[in-house]
């Protein structure tokens, strides 16, 4: 379905991202997890799949509290090749002194789309030993980032000189418990700042769709873009892995079971499959804005995914833009 | 107005006693953190500091199917546990919602009562404050 126009929301930091949905194009974000390596090579392989299928790439930060290229240094690379990035920031590993800096450093490397987050606990990763900062929960970065951009200063109250123009993201989880309180959450990020959203991962579209129509109860899809979280699944082993030990990732049995019963040498293809019907179902759904896609480190799988899902190739949001210009304004140059 | 100035000796006697009272009646009571800057009315009387993630407003995106927390899965996350009482109880409902500001780590393990008393748990960041109200 054609995404309702919006741009008569503030206009926040003019990213591609932004401009996409702005023009009511169904937009398509895609997760690039960082390599082991300090060699940018390996980023930008992954990158140059991603880029041509996705309006804007998101840079993890540690996810699953495992130690990679971090999120800033991962997007300063993606920048020099001038793809369009959303950086991820978790609390997890940064008290609110590292948050503040990083975000100005990041919009002067021309990061202009952010993700906040609280993080995954240290105990999720490999070196669940780690002392845990979490001085700041995803709300607080929300407004902080918010307050940086929209007052110009510092939480501190210390006046910046240029406030960094970011377009603030935040995640929610539509199937972690308290399921009915779950919209709610979003309503509060909106309220700490967010203008759009990334869903977890979605394997059960009906929960999903009742998540949707209690945010739309609730106003939210006039006030923040959500993008649906999706995913294709590598294996039945995979997927049973993911849900046992992925934090906040829900899984039903019907799944599983139709991997299980797939040869071993169609595994792929039908995760893949299973990836582009809840794509073409979330994206009948009102109020959702586009999708992001997490296939961790099987990149090379979301371009076929997006082909087979109809959503290529992308629409750049400057043709609608134009378009626009000349039906309201057919003299102006 | 407040009705205890922070710096007086009243402030200060009033410390010694209440400290020792708040701190092990909250503690058996909620497994209070005694995070000095209480808010466990607007937490469906469920202290926000047990969350290892130390969220101050609302649960996480780890929490388990079962309702139980992400880090320590044999427990029920607090946030799930608190948003329940929210509901059953008969004053303070609907505060569940509200945005808290980030935690003044100063206060930690000073008296939350005495904080109320003298405002000082109601001092936030200037830039917090600066962005009330807006869009």
């Amino acid at each position: 379905m054609q995404a309702m126009e919006t741009s008569d929301r503030p206009l926040r930091a003019g990213s591609r991202l932004e401009r996409v949905l702005r023009a009511g194009l169904f937009a398509v974000t895609a997760e690039l997890n960082p390599p082991d390596s300090s060699d940018p090579q390996q980023v930008y392989d992954a990158a140059l799949v991603l880029s041509e299928v996705a309006d804007a790439i998101n840079a993890t930060d540690a996810s699953g509290a495992n130690t990679h290229m971090s999120s800033l240094g991962l997007c300063a690379v993606l920048l020099r090749a001038g793809y369009e990035v959303v950086m991820q920031m978790s609390c997890r590993d940064r008290n609110r002194i590292a948050l503040q800096g990083d975000l100005l450093g990041a919009s002067a490397l021309g990061v202009k789309n952010v993700l906040c987050l609280t993080g995954d606990d240290v105990t999720a990763g490999d070196q669940p030993e780690a002392k845990r900062v979490f001085d700041f929960d995803s709300m607080h970065l929300l407004r902080t980032a918010r307050i940086m951009r929209d007052q110009g200063m510092l939480l501190s109250g210390r006046k910046l000189t240029v406030p960094p123009r970011v377009f603030l993201g935040a995640a929610e989880n539509p199937f972690a418990p308290p399921i009915r309180w779950r919209a709610q959450r979003l309503a509060k990020k909106v309220e700490a700042g967010a203008d759009f959203i990334q869903t977890q991962y979605i394997f059960d579209v009906n929960v999903f769709r009742e998540f949707m129509a209690h945010a739309r109860d609730l106003g939210l899809p006039k006030r923040v873009y959500i993008l649906a979280g999706v995913g294709p699944l590598r294996s039945p082993k995979a997927a049973e892995f993911m849900r046992a030990h992925v934090p906040g990732v829900v899984i039903p049995d019907s799944i599983i079971e139709r991997l299980k019963k797939t040869p071993r040498e169609h595994w792929q293809e039908e995760g893949m499959n299973i990836c582009v019907e809840i794509i073409q179902q979330v994206r009948e759904i009102e109020g959702v804005a586009g999708v992001h896609v997490m296939a961790y480190r099987q990149e090379h799988v979301v371009a076929e995914i997006i082909h087979r899902a109809g959503l290529f190739p992308r629409i750049s949001p400057a043709t609608v833009e134009a378009q626009k210009k000349s039906a309201y304004a057919p003299l102006a140059r | 107005m407040h009705l205890l100035n922070e710096k007086s000796v009243t402030a200060r006697v009033l410390d010694r006693v209440l400290l020792p009272v708040e701190k092990i009646s909250k503690q058996v009571v909620f497994d209070c953190r005694m995070c000095g800057q209480c808010i466990l009315h607007e937490t469906g009387l469920t202290c926000p500091m047990r969350c290892p993630k130390n969220e101050r407003n609302g649960p996480c995106g780890g929490v388990h199917p079962n309702g139980n927390c992400e880090v320590f899965p044999d427990k029920p996350c607090v946030w799930v546990q608190g948003i329940e009482r929210a509901q059953r109880l008969p004053l303070w409902r609907e505060h569940i919602g509200e945005l808290h500001p980030p935690v003044d780590w100063r206060l930690k393990d000073t008296s939350s009562w005495i904080n109320l008393f003298t405002g000082r748990d109601q001092i936030h960041p200037k830039g917090w404050d600066a962005g009330n109200g807006n869009k």
